[in-house]
C-alpha cells in the first residue's frame, strides 16, 4: 500500500475503508479510477465504461463503484440481506491479463481475506445480460461457500463479439463487507469505521432510503408515466443514432453522438425494471421488452465501434 | 517402449465438464495417434479442477513403413496416361515404375511405394495442436490479448500450459516440443494454487510428476479424492454420532471443485429442522454443495450438522472455513424456511383468484387451493397449441372423472386431487426446487387436511416416470395419472407434435409407457379409444362452446319475436351442436388410431423388455386392439400354450394348413371358408369338419369370458383332427369341388385359430 491508510479505515472496520482499499489496489495494477455513472442502473456492467468500453480494440483499464438499482429486490428495510439499492465494485481490463486471476486473489488479501485461512474457490457460472445482449464465461468467486465476486471474461457486448476480450470483476460490496466485518445485516455495517457517538451504520444512511424507494418501486412508481418513459427513451435514443450517424460524404464515417444515445437506453432498461417491479408487465410482454432494450444497446455498440474510443484511428502496437 | 505424458493446466474447468473433457482427450490422442500407425499399451486419464492429464504406456517409438503397390496403365498406354499416373504416384520417370505381366492385360505399369515411418514424436507434435484447437467443450471461450484476432485458441477457460513428455524407461524423456496459439509445450507445470511454494514444477513422466504434485498439493486421481472425501466425511459424521447422507452427484462435483480435499463439519439452528428434510438436503446442496447428515439410525429427519469439503488446510484447522459456510448455509435455510411457511399462508391478491376458484370448485379459504388459483390466473403457458396451464388442469379434471370409475377411485376425490395436482407449481419451494414438484404439494395437501388419496395422487400422478420407476396403487393416483398422461399423449398427437427418432422433447414416450405400465398393474378392463375421444373432446371443448354460442346468435336473431318459432330454435341448437360433436370425433378418429398404433409400438418394447417374442405380440395384436391389458394376456396365454406339446403340434399343424392356402392364393385360387358338408367324403375330414365347428364355438365362447387359457385349451382339440386329416386326406383331389371344399375346410382351422392367434406370424 502506497497510501497507509489509519486503523479505524481497514476493511475489517469500516465500509468506505473496504472501497478505499479496492481503489488504492487498483489503481496500483493501472485502473483508472472512475466515479459512479450519474444513472439509475442495474449492475455495474451498464456503466458505459464497462458496456461500450469493452467494444473495439483500444486497451482499457477501469475500477469504480456503481450503485446499483433492482426495484424488485426491496424489502422495506425489513431483510438484512436484500437492499433494492447497493454497491458494486466494477474492474474491467481489456485484453483479460493472463494473471487476472492472481490479481484478483491479491484483491481479497489486500481487504484482508487470506487464502490460507479462508477457502477462495472458482466455482461455474456462466453470466448473461439479455437486455444488454451480452455473455461470457467464468465462476462465482466462493470465499468460504459465499460468492463474493462474479469473474466473468466478456465473450459478446451488445451483440458484437468482443476483440479482444475483457475480463470482467463483480464485487457485491455490502456481502463482502458483512464477511469481513462479521455482521448479519446489512444495516449493522460500520459505514465509517468510527466507534461510540462518531460511528455511522450502513442502516443510518440507507435503511430511510430503502423503505421509502420499496412503497415507490412497489406501490405508487406510476405505470403510465414509467410506460411513457420507456417509449420516450427508445424513440429519443434512436433519433440520437441517426442524427449522430455518419453522413455519406463524410471523409472518416465517425458517429458524433453515441455516449448521448447510450443513456437513453439507461433509462429504458431502468423503466422496464421499474415497470416489471410494479408487476404490470406479463410472462410474454417481458420478453419483447428485454428484446426492445437489447436492440437500443446492439445500436449503440455498433456505433461505438465508429467512434474515437471504439478503436476508430487506433493502431495495435504489437501488429 | 516409450510412454506419453501429456498436461493442459487451465484456470479451473467447471466441475461437471471434467470427466468428460478428460475421457475425450484420451480418445482422441489415442485414436490420432493408432490412426498414424503407432500402437500402445494403456492410457489412463486423470483430471482435477485445473489441469486434464494423459497417462500413455508402451507407445511405439515410430511408425512402421507402409508399402502400396500403385496400379498404373498399360506399357504401351498413350504418353498423356502415363505422365498422369507419375503424377499421381509422386514419380519423376517411368523408369521407377516396375512393369507387372497380366496374362489378360498384358504388361501394364505399377509403382511400388513406401511410405516412411516417422518417429512418435512426430506425430505427436502434429496431432496435439490439432486436438487442443478443434477440443469438444461443450462451451468455449476466448481471452488475453491473442482474442483480439479472429481465429484465436478457444479452450473451457484459458489454458495456461502445457506438459508433453515422451520417454522410455532407460532413456530421459524429452519434452515433445509443439505450440499452439502461443503456448509452447514444455516440461513445467504447477502444484495447489495456494498450498503448494508457487515455484514451478520440472517433470519427468508421469510416476514422478504424481509424486511432485502429490507433494505440492495436488491429488491428480479424482477417484482417489472421491474416496478421501467419502471415508473423511463418513469418519467426521460418526465421530459425531452421525451418519453421512450420501449422494454420488454431489461427491462427483465436489471432487471436481477441489484439489486437495479437506473435509470439515459445520451447524446450523436446530429450529431449521422444521423445514422437511429434502428441502433441507437440497437448498444445502444445490446452493453450497455441502452433505447432509442424521442421527445414527434415523431414517428421514436430518441432523444440524452439515458436512463442506474444502480445499485448503487452513492455518486455523478450518474455524473460519466452517464458520463462513454456516452462515451462508444458515442464511440459505432462512429463505427456505420463509419459502416453506409462505406457502402455507394466504397469498396477497386473492381478488383475482375468484373465477378460478369457480372453474375449479376450489376453496380460497386453503393455501393449496389458492395456488391453484393462481397458476390459473397467471395464465401460465403450457403449450402454445395446447393452451395454459388451468385448461389442462381443466381438461385432466374432466378426464380423471371419466376414469375414476373403471380403476375403482372414488370419482368426488379423483377430481379434487386432479384439480390440486398442478398446484404446487405456483409455491416458492418448487419454484427454486423443481424437482420437487408433486412432493411438496403432497405435503401441503396434508396440512390443509386433504384426504390421504388426494394428497398421494397429487405426488403420484406424476409416476411411474420410466421402466424402473414404481407403480402407484391408491386407485386416486391412478386415475389422475392416467389422465395427466392421456392428455398430455392425446393433445400432442393433436397438434401433430409427435416423437421422431431420437427427438422426444415432450417425453412421449416415457409418457405412453407409463399409462401402459398403469393399465398392466390391475385387472382393470380399459379400452383406450374411447378415453382418447373423451381427451380430444376436451381439447376442442372451448372450441365447439364458441360455435354453438354463435349458432345460438344466429338463430336468436334470425327469430326474434317468433314465440312460435322458440322451440324450433333450441332443437336446431341441440341438432347443430350434436352434429359438431359428430364431426369432431370423426376428424379424430385418424389421429387416434395412429396414437394407439404408437401405443402398440410401445406395448412390444415394453414386454419385449420383459422377455416376450416379439413374434407372439405380432401374433397376437390387431390394429383396433385398444385394451392393452387383454393384449398382454393374450401373450402370456399363448407363451405356456406354445410351450406344450400339444400347442407346438396344433401350431405344426396350422402353419402346414396355412402353407397350403397361401400356395393357393398366391396362384389366384380364390378359397372360401364355407364347408360344403354334402362333399366331405372320408372320414378324417369330416371329423375335423366337426371338430372345427366345435372348437371354434368353444375358443369364442372362452374368449368372451377373457378366459384365453380356455381358448387354447379348446383349439387343442383341433391337434388330432389335423393331423388325421392330413395323415388320410390329399387336398389335391381330382375333383375340382372336392378340392375347394377340403381348401374350405383348411380355411376354417386358420380362421378358428385366428379368434386367438395370428399364427402365420408365429416363427419356428
Amino acid at each position: 500500500m502506497t497510501v497507509p491508510l489509519p486503523d479505524h479505515m481497514h476493511p475489517t472496520r469500516s465500509f468506505q475503508g473496504l472501497i478505499l482499499t479496492l481503489h488504492n489496489y487498483w489503481a496500483q495494477h493501472g485502473c483508472v479510477i472512475l466515479q459512479p455513472y450519474d444513472m439509475e442502473v442495474g449492475a455495474g456492467t451498464f456503466h458505459p465504461a464497462t458496456t461500450l468500453r469493452s467494444l473495439g480494440p483500444k486497451p482499457w483499464k477501469a475500477a469504480y463503484v456503481q450503485p446499483s438499482r433492482r426495484p424488485k429486490d426491496g424489502r422495506y428495510g425489513e431483510n438484512p440481506n436484500r437492499l433494492q439499492h447497493y454497491y458494486q465494485y466494477q474492474v474491467i481490463m481489456k485484453p483479460s491479463p493472463a494473471n487476472l486471476q492472481e490479481l484478483y486473489l491479491g484483491s481479497l488479501a489486500a481487504i484482508g481475506l487470506d487464502p490460507l485461512l479462508h477457502d477462495v474457490r472458482f466455482v461455474e457460472d456462466d453470466w448473461e445480460s439479455p437486455t444488454l445482449g451480452a455473455w461470457g464465461l467464468g465462476w462465482e468467486c466462493w470465499c468460504d461457500g459465499m460468492e463474493v465476486s462474479q469473474f466473468t471474461y466478456f465473450q459478446q457486448v451488445c451483440g458484437i463479439e468482443c476483440a479482444p476480450v475483457s475480463g470482467e470483476l463483480t464485487y457485491g460490496l455490502e456481502r463482502l463487507a458483512m464477511y469481513i466485518q462479521g455482521v448479519d445485516s446489512i444495516y449493522d455495517l460500520n459505514f465509517n469505521g468510527l466507534e461510540g457517538d462518531d460511528k455511522v451504520t450502513y442502516g443510518d444512511v440507507f435503511l430511510q432510503a430503502e423503505q421509502e424507494y420499496s412503497r415507490h418501486n412497489f406501490e405508487h412508481a406510476n405505470t403510465s408515466v414509467l410506460l411513457r418513459h420507456f417509449e420516450d427513451a427508445e424513440a429519443e435514443c434512436a433519433a440520437l443514432l441517426r442524427a449522430g450517424a455518419p453522413k455519406d460524404g463524410d471523409n472518416s464515417p465517425m458517429h458524433r453522438m453515441v455516449l448521448p444515445a447510450y443513456d437513453q437506453c439507461i433509462k429504458a432498461s431502468h423503466a422496464f425494471n421499474l415497470l416489471d417491479a410494479r408487476g404490470v408487465i406479463s410472462v410474454t410482454e417481458r420478453q419483447s421488452y428485454i428484446l426492445r432494450v437489447r436492440n437500443l444497446a446492439r445500436q449503440c455498440g455498433e456505433a461505438f465501434l465508429l467512434t474515437e474510443a471504439g478503436g476508430v484511428n487506433f493502431k495495435s502496437e504489437s501488429v | 517402449m516409450p510412454d506419453l505424458l501429456l498436461e493442459l493446466r487451465s484456470e479451473e474447468i467447471p466441475a461437471r465438464m471434467q470427466r468428460k473433457a478428460a475421457g475425450d482427450l484420451k480418445k482422441l490422442v489415442t485414436d490420432g495417434l493408432v490412426e498414424a500407425g503407432l500402437t500402445y499399451e494403456a492410457a489412463g486419464d486423470y483430471w482435477t479442477p485445473r489441469r486434464l492429464t494423459l497417462d500413455i504406456r508402451g507407445l511405439t517409438a515410430r511408425s512402421k513403413d507402409v508399402h502400396e503397390d500403385r496400379k498404373g496403365p498399360s506399357v504401351s498406354a498413350p504418353e498423356a496416361a502415363i505422365a498422369g499416373f507419375l503424377r499421381s504416384a509422386g514419380l519423376t520417370d517411368i523408369a521407377q515404375a516396375h512393369v507387372h505381366t497380366d496374362p489378360k492385360k498384358g504388361d501394364f505399369y505399377v509403382a511400388h511405394l513406401t511410405k516412411p515411418g516417422r518417429p512418435a514424436e512426430e506425430i505427436i507434435a502434429e496431432l496435439l495442436p490439432k486436438i487442443i484447437r478443434e477440443f469438444p467443450w461443450p462451451k468455449s471461450m476466448r481471452w488475453g490479448a491473442a482474442s483480439a484476432k479472429a481465429g484465436s485458441l478457444r479452450w473451457v477457460r484459458p489454458l495456461q500450459s502445457i506438459v508433453c513428455m515422451f520417454g522410455g524407461e532407460t532413456e530421459e524423456p524429452v519434452v515433445v516440443d509443439f505450440e499452439v496459439s502461443g503456448l509452447r509445450s514444455g516440461n513445467i507445470t504447477y502444484g495447489h494454487r495456494f498450498l503448494s511454494d508457487g515455484q514451478p514444477i520440472t517433470v519427468r513422466r508421469f510416476d514422478d510428476y504424481v509424486a511432485k504434485l502429490e507433494k505440492a498439493k495436488v491429488v491428480l486421481d479424482a477417484d482417489r479424492r472421491k474416496e478421501i472425501i467419502l471415508a473423511d466425511a463418513q469418519n467426521i459424521a460418526f465421530a459425531s454420532g452421525l451418519e453421512l447422507v450420501e449422494d454420488e452427484g454431489l461427491l462427483e462435483e465436489v471432487s471436481g471443485l477441489v484439489e486437495w480435499p479437506v473435509v470439515l463439519m459445520g451447524e446450523f439452528e436446530e429450529s431449521f429442522l422444521a423445514i422437511p428434510p429434502e428441502v433441507i438436503r437440497l437448498t444445502i446442496k444445490t446452493n453450497q454443495k455441502c452433505f447432509v447428515t442424521r442421527k445414527s439410525g434415523e431414517t428421514d429427519k436430518l441432523s444440524n450438522k452439515f458436512i463442506l469439503v474444502s480445499n485448503i488446510v487452513a492455518s486455523d484447522g478450518g474455524k473460519e472455513i466452517a464458520y463462513g459456510n454456516g452462515k451462508v448455509v444458515r442464511a440459505r435455510l432462512s429463505d427456505a424456511l420463509y419459502f416453506w411457511t409462505t406457502d402455507q399462508h394466504d397469498l396477497p391478491d386473492m381478488e383475482k383468484l375468484a373465477a378460478a376458484a369457480i372453474r375449479f370448485d376450489l376453496d380460497l379459504k386453503k393455501p393449496l387451493d389458492q395456488r391453484m388459483a393462481r397458476l390459473d390466473a397467471l395464465n401460465v403457458t403450457f403449450h402454445a397449441k395446447l393452451g395454459t396451464q388451468g385448461e389442462r388442469v381443466t381438461r385432466i379434471k374432466a378426464l380423471a372423472r371419466e376414469i375414476a370409475p373403471l380403476v375403482g377411485a372414488d370419482q368426488v376425490l379423483a377430481a379434487r386431487a386432479a384439480a390440486l395436482a398442478k398446484a404446487d407449481l405456483t409455491t416458492e419451494i418448487v419454484g427454486e426446487f423443481p424437482e420437487l414438484q408433486g412432493g411438496m404439494g403432497r405435503k401441503y395437501a396434508l396440512l390443509q387436511n386433504e384426504h390421504p388419496s388426494v394428497a398421494a395422487a397429487i405426488e403420484e400422478h406424476y409416476k411411474p416416470q420410466g421402466p424402473s420407476d414404481t407403480v402407484p396403487d391408491d386407485a386416486v393416483s391412478v386415475a389422475v395419472a392416467l389422465a395427466d398422461k392421456l392428455d398430455t399423449l392425446v393433445g400432442f398427437w393433436a397438434i401433430d407434435e409427435k416423437p421422431t427418432g431420437s427427438k422426444d422433447p415432450y417425453a412421449l414416450r416415457r409418457a405412453a409407457l407409463g399409462v401402459i405400465r398403469l393399465l398392466l398393474s390391475s385387472d382393470w378392463q380399459i379400452a383406450l379409444l374411447p378415453l382418447f375421444q373423451t381427451a380430444f373432446a376436451q381439447l376442442r371443448e372451448d372450441a365447439i362452446e364458441k360455435h354453438v354460442e354463435r349458432y345460438e346468435a344466429q338463430q336468436a336473431a334470425q327469430n326474434s319475436g317468433d314465440v312460435d318459432g322458440e322451440e324450433d330454435v333450441t332443437n336446431a341448437i341441440s341438432g347443430f351442436e350434436k352434429r359438431l360433436r359428430e364431426e369432431v370425433a370423426e376428424s379424430a378418429h385418424p389421429v387416434l388410431l395412429d396414437l394407439l398404433a404408437f401405443f402398440h409400438d410401445r406395448l412390444k418394447v415394453h414386454l419385449r423388455d420383459l422377455g416376450a417374442r416379439h413374434d407372439l405380440i405380432d401374433a397376437v395384436l390387431t390394429d383396433g386392439a385398444d385394451n392393452l391389458l387383454l393384449i398382454a394376456r393374450r401373450v402370456e396365454a399363448l407363451v405356456v400354450y406354445l410351450n406344450s406339446e400339444e400347442g407346438r403340434n396344433l401350431l405344426a399343424g396350422t402353419k402346414r394348413a396355412a402353407n397350403i392356402l397361401s400356395a393357393e392364393e398366391k396362384k389366384g385360387t380364390v378359397v372360401t371358408d364355407r364347408v360344403d358338408p354334402a362333399l366331405l367324403a372320408l372320414d378324417a375330414e369330416k371329423t375335423l369338419f366337426a371338430a372345427v365347428n366345435q372348437a371354434e364355438k368353444d375358443a369364442a365362447q372362452a374368449i368372451q369370458k377373457q378366459d384365453f387359457s380356455g381358448a387354447m385349451i379348446a383349439l387343442s382339440a383341433l391337434r388330432e383332427p389335423v393331423d388325421s386329416f392330413f395323415e388320410d386326406v390329399l387336398v389335391n383331389d381330382g375333383n375340382p369341388d372336392i378340392r375347394a371344399n377340403r381348401l374350405a375346410l383348411l380355411a376354417r382351422i386358420r380362421t378358428a385359430t385366428n379368434t386367438v392367434a395370428d399364427f402365420s406370424k408365429i416363427t419356428g
